[in-house]
């Protein structure tokens, strides 16, 4: 089996063995999103027009969750020396690591956001696109949070300053995201706000391997 | 692959603290070096400068092939080299299984089988790693040493957690290596039970 294989299996072990990290994300996010009627008000005329902007908002803080753990258990136990002595570069590990962690959390809270949106008054026909944004958001928030992650290594209470890195990176996909959504709720098209989505999600993915990588480089020193 | 170790006037800090000055050290394949010196002379900063974590003050760190032609540093170290430090990359919640599995795969080896023979880890292997002792964590690490064959061994006090029966299997583990034209450069207080030359990082502070 190649390298890339065998790390992405021990990835995708590490995030579902230990306490089920995907299943946490999801439970965060169907609480936030439960939460949110009970402010605001069960009155659907009050939530339809906000559904997709609050699941999107609860998509990026449950897209947090895990980036703590994502780097720094493996500083703290010394795999990371581990995975620089590998036989592919730094960069491709943050990249490895990026995509299972969107597989691990981003595919599952695709597949909740339909549901919760609906909960929230969404019209069901945009179910389809909704798991689809969320996917593809969910890529940009993997490698923006992988970036975080990086960023935050080896710092005290590491976890606050991952979201407070991570946050303002979050607001491009979260505002596509959500303007895609509504665009479609108002019967027109989509596709150029999520053409930007995608865009972003590919811009995340080329600049956070290498800026990752040199980060852990200076953790490790 | 690596052949040759060298190191000329390296200067490595810490911080603001100069570790050492001007280190210069040659290790050719078959040989051993015990790295000996106070706590903080610098031990395992040199092992992690060679390693590729460290960047060193001044001075070059460079690895030879056997037919003279340099290498380049961050090929011979993704391939050649082995690292085993105080922390041994384990995950005490995955099985000493899944680890090894890991650990000899990802660094470029198959030779698991063999690794746990000689290790005496077969009873071990399906026991979570939190549940291991500091020695069988210990031999759990060497494994994969023995799993992944890479000629260039940077070891920080290797034999420190083992019981006298591993420490000579671990020691025998080494010669092998060495005959095999392995190269091991070892932080170490205690004698390794194999023939070293010696390099005394001197008091520390």
């Amino acid at each position: 089996m190649s390298a890339v294989g065998v790390l992405f299996r021990r990835e995708l072990a590490l995030a579902w063995g230990g306490g089920g990290g995907p299943l946490l994300a999801c439970g965060f996010f169907a609480c936030l999103t439960t939460i949110v009627p009970l402010a605001a008000g069960g009155d659907l005329a009050t939530l339809r027009p906000v559904a997709a902007g609050i699941a999107w908002l609860a998509l990026a803080l449950a897209s947090l969750l895990s980036l703590e753990r994502l780097f720094e258990r493996d500083l703290e136990d010394g795999a990371l020396d581990l995975l620089a002595l590998g036989p592919l570069p730094l960069e491709a590990v943050v990249g490895i690591k990026a995509l299972a962690q969107w597989l691990a959390t981003g595919l599952p809270l695709a597949l909740a956001a339909p549901v919760a949106a609906l909960a929230l008054g969404q019209a069901p026909e945009l179910a389809m696109l909704t798991a689809l944004a969320a996917l593809i958001g969910g890529l940009g928030f993997a490698f923006t949070g992988a970036l975080g992650a990086a960023l935050a290594l080896g710092a005290k209470r590491g976890g606050l300053l991952i979201a407070i890195v991570v946050l303002p990176l979050f607001i491009p996909p979260v505002v596509f995201g959500a303007g895609a959504l509504t665009r479609a709720a108002e019967g027109l098209s989509p596709w150029p706000a999520m053409a930007l989505l995608t865009a972003y999600a590919l811009f995340a993915a080329v600049i956070a391997p290498p800026a990752g990588a040199a980060a852990i480089r200076g953790a490790q020193g | 692959m690596i052949a040759r170790l060298s190191i000329t006037t390296l200067t490595l800090s810490r911080g603001e603290r100069t570790l050492f000055r001007d280190l210069s050290l040659t290790l050719a394949a078959g040989e051993a070096v015990a790295l000996t010196g106070a706590n903080g002379a610098g031990k395992t900063t040199l092992l992690r400068a060679i390693a590729g974590f460290v960047r060193p003050e001044a001075g070059a760190i460079a690895f030879t092939a056997a037919d003279g032609a340099e290498l380049d540093p961050a090929e011979a170290r993704g391939r050649g080299l082995h690292m085993l430090g105080h922390l041994e990359g384990l995950k005490g919640a995955r099985t000493a299984r899944d680890e090894l599995g890991f650990q000899a795969r990802w660094l470029g080896g198959e030779a698991i089988d063999e690794a746990v023979s000689v290790m005496g880890l077969k009873p071990l292997l399906d026991l979570e790693v939190r549940k291991l002792s500091a020695g069988q964590r210990r031999r759990l690490a060497l494994a994969r040493l023995i799993a992944a064959p890479r000629p260039l061994w940077l070891l920080d006090e290797p034999l420190s957690p083992l019981d006298i029966r591993w420490r000579e299997a671990a020691g025998e583990v080494m010669r092998r290596h060495l005959e095999g034209g392995g190269l091991i450069l070892a932080a170490v207080h205690d004698p390794l039970p194999i023939p070293t030359r010696s390099l005394d990082l001197g008091a520390g502070r």
